[in-house]
């Protein structure tokens, strides 16, 4: 019997229909990618799990910057369904219409935000978010996520720390890859410089979720989660309690303290007055718009990013390079009359005191005739061609000293100041237009030469270690954190060592020669203590002097350099000398005797001589 | 020695059971019952057999199913079935018009009883009694389905219990009544029926995606290639008709350039300071005629066309070209009403199910959901599919109706392609089987009945997968064997094993 051709070709015809089918199903399983990533994206969430940012110890080991707990509430916002908004406002303590405002906010942003979870709310104490966690299953779309916050144990180094905020679109775009939406960063200080440590790895748990948006169980056990890495902690050269003395110090005054360990660079107290409050560092949202327009700029961190003149603290280069040229030798002997006398009529003043004095003596009372000639010197020296190749020699010389550069610390925004050129001066006057005594203020450390407090810190190191310094810097060598081996080496100026110890007598007598005896810094004076220093007092062209000072002591194997630097603090000796001596002896002895010292400076204010504008 | 004889018969008759036929069954409601168990999984599995879920049910179903099979192969008198068959028949239509008045609503529909802890679909059953008189009357010695009285008679038999299931809403149920067509076609009649409804179905689809002009070109092409089959030497024929089918179809084209061009011009025109001259009047000829709608032309040519081949096959004695002329007209007033049916006639759901399908309109949160969550869940297996109970989609919730209507879901999610393979190839080689059987009897009705079981599995396979993949609207009918529910496998039960009954007496006498 031959086939019915009729079943033949019903036959074939389900043999097509079937293979219709199959060439259907086979691209859209095989040939389409794109129905993976939907089920992918609409069956599985990903929370992400933040690290928790490595803490910020101070040198002995105290918390600087620890963390705390709060809560994020997060909204994914396609999977919102019509809730009642009174009660979640209720519950997270916020008005509706805050609500209502976020959520049309997140519509109009719905094609960026696509299936994510955005953040609604931050930090919101633990509190509410447990209240919120009992009812959120009423809430679908809503939830919340841990995040940790910086907490401050002590009341040090605001601005020196540095704050954390929520990255935005242009730090993202600046940073490609590495942060996303919603993460937090750390934008200055401490914070800023080693975010790369402190921040850790995110890492994230899938969980499959079901069609009503309950987590169902982890995405393939958990297989393809990650944990999060912790941020590694960062221990600072820092002394909490020196650091908080320093702000109590400088409270109500504009200006800086910076105090290094001369044996090793490091930074033991870094104050830039006014700083900003650590209470307005954990919420520097809300305080930021304060901070910004403080007409003082507490954000800018004066002991690195203000450049100022030295003032008469510059006379110890010009006499260890005077020293290093030969045209100085210490038992040289110079006239004062009330000032240095030049060409018709002109003077450098001075204030009343011996005459004439030596190298010592001319240190201990910061005689200023005295450097004039002692520049003039250096920079008419016969072995120069003009006063040109002379100043440029000089020059070479002060940079040795990490002057007018960048020193290299670890603070990226550190400025280089300024030390003049002849190319400075050829502009100014036209080449071969000026000589030693037009550029005669740089003697005294006026003039066109402009240095941070740092750099001032920096050269008391140098004074104290007879000749070299170590770069200061703020993070400690820890097992989890390398120190960069600049750090490690000792950064010799062009003066010979043996030069060294012939100044420092003189910064010995400054302040140990008793009372009536002409020596400027007595006051930085502390009982068994050999506290060198030198004082200064810079001019400014905004008011009253700049008060400067900057000692070390002890006189043998120092244990602190310290440099202070006041605006408008009139005479060294009237603030910075006894601001660094009370530091000085915080530092050293633990326990300050001078209570009435302590006490006037404390409470002295200054503010009102510092013009803003 | 009748001890042994009686043995003989009993094997004989055990071995007269198409046991193929029934292995694919069991392995098919084997599958079903997986998948169910997999589709309602969730973080805290269930044992398979609680009576909680649709597996344990299932279970139940399964094993009375299995019961009904027993008692049809070995109590019931497979001659029966031809008896009872005009009386079933209509207590079932009964049952469908009463179950409009007393079913309660789902989603629409009125098609259930409902009998305290289990529904009842009499729409399923219908099938079965619907088979039964299909064969009975077709099976009458006397009946020749070419002559129109017969012919109406078994389009009346499928057609009753077709309409009153569309009004109880089930549009999709009385889709499959459809495929009886199939039946009829072996059975005799004209292979230009099949080609007929293709084409209304085609030039439906063909006016509502692609506008009333292409849909024109693709009946008339249609119609040439029709003609052309029955023409001796159709050369001459074909040459001229695609000749003017390519002239016609590049009209489109150049209107398209023509009105860009006359935009242009327009554009020009209206960017001068000055007023319109003389000579611009030829302008506004221009873009007159660009604003002819193209249909106009065919309608000139048709004008031109008809009358002449009227007259061609009226001298010629063409009869087929008269019908075709025929046919043609009818044909493009229904690409014109088609609008109007889609537009006035379909209700909201079915236009938007139509409207998803064809693609006219993409809403994947609205109706579209189901498709797309369908799509999805199938899309997302792959290969060889995320393995038994981890589905993500069909698990948690994604997919609607997952253990019924959208069971394919779990099979293309789970297992994949490989699955999706096996289980269609499953299908096929049951239907081919059916198909096969029912062509070695020699009895009418069993033949008949059988290529009435193998074409309601068939409308079922291809409407119900189709649909899981976005190739067929979302029709509600359920994937035989494999969707929960007992309805449906017990009625897909009784179809299949009354044809192994009806076969094994066919072989019994030889």
């Amino acid at each position: 019997m031959s086939p019915n051709p009729r079943h033949i070709s019903l036959l074939i015809g389900l043999g097509a229909v079937a293979l219709l089918l199959l060439v259907r199903i086979f691209s859209i399983q095989i040939l389409d990618g794109r129905y993976k990533s939907d089920a992918d994206r609409q069956a599985t969430v990903r929370e992400t799990i933040y690290p928790t940012r490595g803490v910020i110890f101070d040198r002995n080991g105290e918390i600087l910057v620890g963390n705390k707990v709060a809560y994020d509430i997060l909204v994914s916002p396609r999977d919102v369904q019509p809730f009642d908004t009174l009660a979640l406002a209720t519950v997270l303590n916020v008005t509706p219409d805050f609500i209502r405002g976020k959520l049309l906010e997140f519509e109009r942003r719905k094609s960026s935000i696509g299936f994510q979870s955005v953040v609604m709310m931050r930090t919101v104490p633990a509190e509410t978010y447990m209240r919120f966690d009992e009812v959120k299953y009423r809430f679908p779309g809503f939830r919340g996520q841990v995040r940790g916050i910086r907490d401050y144990p002590v009341n040090a180094g605001g601005n020196l720390l540095g704050y954390v905020s929520e990255v935005n679109k242009a730090y993202i775009d600046r940073h490609e890859g590495e942060y996303e939406q919603g993460d937090y960063a750390g934008m200055t200080g401490i914070e800023a410089a080693r975010e790369k440590e402190l921040r850790g790895e995110k890492g994230y748990h899938i969980y499959l979720r079901n069609v009503r948006n309950q987590i169902e169980q982890p995405y393939k056990d958990g297989a393809e989660d990650k944990e999060a890495v912790p941020g590694k902690d960062v221990t600072t050269t820092i002394d909490a309690a020196l650091q908080q003395y320093g702000q109590e110090l400088m409270n109500n005054k504009v200006g800086s303290i910076v105090a290094i360990e001369p044996s090793t660079g490091e930074i033991l107290a870094l104050v830039s007055s006014p700083g900003i409050d650590v209470s307005q560092l954990a919420d520097i949202g809300r305080h930021y718009r304060e901070i910004a327009s403080n007409p003082y700029k507490p954000m800018y961190n004066r002991a690195v990013q203000a450049s100022y003149p030295p003032g008469s603290v510059f006379k110890l280069v010009n006499g260890l390079i005077g020293l290093q040229e030969g045209v100085l030798r210490p038992e040289m002997m110079y006239p004062c009359n009330k000032g240095y006398h030049f060409g018709a009529g002109h003077k450098l003043g001075c204030h009343v005191h011996r005459s004439p004095l030596n190298m010592e003596e001319s240190i201990m009372m910061s005689c200023n005739a005295y450097y004039c000639y002692v520049l003039k010197n250096i920079l008419d020296n016969k072995k120069y061609a003009s006063v040109a190749e002379g100043l440029d020699a000089w020059n070479d010389y002060v940079q040795s000293f990490g002057f007018g550069r960048k020193l290299q610390s670890d603070f990226p925004a550190e400025l280089s100041g300024s030390i003049p050129t002849s190319r400075t001066y050829n502009r100014y006057y036209g080449k071969g237009r000026w000589n030693s005594t037009t550029v005669i203020s740089l003697s005294i450390g006026q003039g066109e030469i402009l240095a941070t407090p740092m750099h001032l810190a920096n050269l008391c190191a140098t004074i104290a270690n007879r000749g070299y310094y170590y770069i200061p810097h703020i993070i400690k060598e820890s097992e989890e954190i390398p120190l960069d081996a600049r750090f490690k080496q000792r950064q010799y100026t062009k003066v010979d060592t043996v030069h060294f110890p012939k100044l420092i007598k003189g910064m010995w007598r400054a302040v140990n020669s008793g009372p009536g005896m002409g020596g400027t810094a007595a006051i930085a004076h502390i009982d068994s203590l050999d506290v060198c220093g030198k004082t200064g007092t810079a001019q400014n062209p905004r008011g009253a002097d700049n008060s400067v000072f900057i000692c070390f002591a002890p006189m043998d194997n120092p244990r602190i350099a310290i440099a202070a630097y006041v605006e408008n603090g009139g005479f060294g000796a009237s603030y910075a000398a006894p601001i660094a001596s009370l530091m000085v002896e915080k530092y050293l002895k633990g326990d300050v005797k001078r209570k009435g010292l302590e006490k006037k400076m404390k409470e002295d204010n200054l503010m009102s001589r510092v013009k803003t504008k | 020695m009748v001890q042994g004889s009686f043995t003989r018969t009993e094997r004989r008759l055990r071995q007269s059971i198409d046991w193929a036929l029934v292995a694919t069954y069991l392995v098919l409601i084997l599958i079903g019952w997986i998948n169910i168990y997999a589709s309602i999984h969730s973080s805290a599995p269930p044992s398979i057999l609680s009576w909680s879920t649709r597996s344990g049910k299932q279970f139940v179903w399964i094993l009375t199913s299995l019961g009904l099979a027993g008692i049809i192969l070995q109590l019931l008198p497979p001659r029966i079935w031809e008896a009872v068959s005009v009386p079933f028949y209509i207590f079932v239509l009964g049952l469908l018009v009463l179950v409009i008045f007393v079913s309660s609503d789902v989603k629409g529909s009125h098609s259930w009883f409902d009998l305290g802890p289990v529904r009842f679909q009499p729409a399923e059953i219908s099938k079965i009694s619907t088979s039964l008189v299909l064969a009975l009357i077709m099976s009458q010695p006397q009946f020749r389905i070419s002559r129109l009285k017969d012919f109406l008679k078994a389009v009346a038999v499928i057609a009753l219990p077709m309409l009153v299931i569309v009004a109880e809403s089930e549009t999709g149920s009385a889709l499959v009544y459809l495929g009886f067509i199939f039946v009829l076609y072996r059975e005799g009649l004209s292979g230009w029926w099949l080609g007929l409804i293709a084409l209304v179905v085609g030039l439906f689809i063909a006016t509502l995606t692609l506008g009333p002009y292409w849909a024109i070109m693709l009946l008339a092409a249609a119609l040439l290639i029709s003609n052309a089959r029955v023409e001796k030497r159709p050369g001459k024929l074909l040459g001229w008709g695609s000749a003017a089918l390519l002239a016609l179809s590049l009209i489109p084209w150049l209107w398209g350039l023509l009105t860009k061009a006359v935009q242009a011009r327009m554009d020009y025109l209206n960017s001068r300071i000055w007023v319109p001259q003389a000579g611009e009047s030829l302008d506004y000829f221009w873009s007159f005629i660009c604003g002819i709608n193209p249909v106009v032309f065919i309608i000139a040519a048709a004008a031109v066309a008809i009358p002449l081949l009227l007259w061609k096959a009226y001298m010629k004695k063409k009869g087929f070209l008269a019908i075709s002329i025929g046919a043609f007209v009818a044909g493009v007033l229904l690409v014109f009403s088609t609008q109007f049916i889609f537009e006035k006639v379909l209700k909201d759901h079915q236009r938007s199910r139509i409207e998803i399908l064809l693609g006219m309109k993409e809403d994947p949160s609205g109706v579209g959901y189901n498709v797309n969550q369908s799509k999805i869940a199938i899309g997302s297996g792959g290969f060889s599919g995320k393995g038994f109970l981890h589905g993500t989609q069909t698990t948690f919730g994604f997919v609607p109706e997952q253990s019924t209507d959208f069971i394919f879901c779990t099979v293309g999610e789970e297992w994949g392609f490989l699955g999706c393979l096996v289980v269609i190839a499953l299908y096929v080689f049951l239907i081919a089987r059916l198909m096969a059987d029912a062509e070695r009897c020699r009895g009418k009705f069993t033949r008949i009945y059988g290529y009435c079981a193998a074409s309601c599995i068939f409308m079922h396979l291809f409407i119900n997968v189709g649909m899981t993949v976005g190739l067929m609207p979302v029709i509600g009918i359920p994937l035989p064997l494999l969707s929960y529910g007992g309805s449906s496998l017990w009625s897909f039960t009784i179809m299949i094993f009354i044809f192994l009954a009806l076969y094994r007496e066919e072989k019994k006498y030889f």
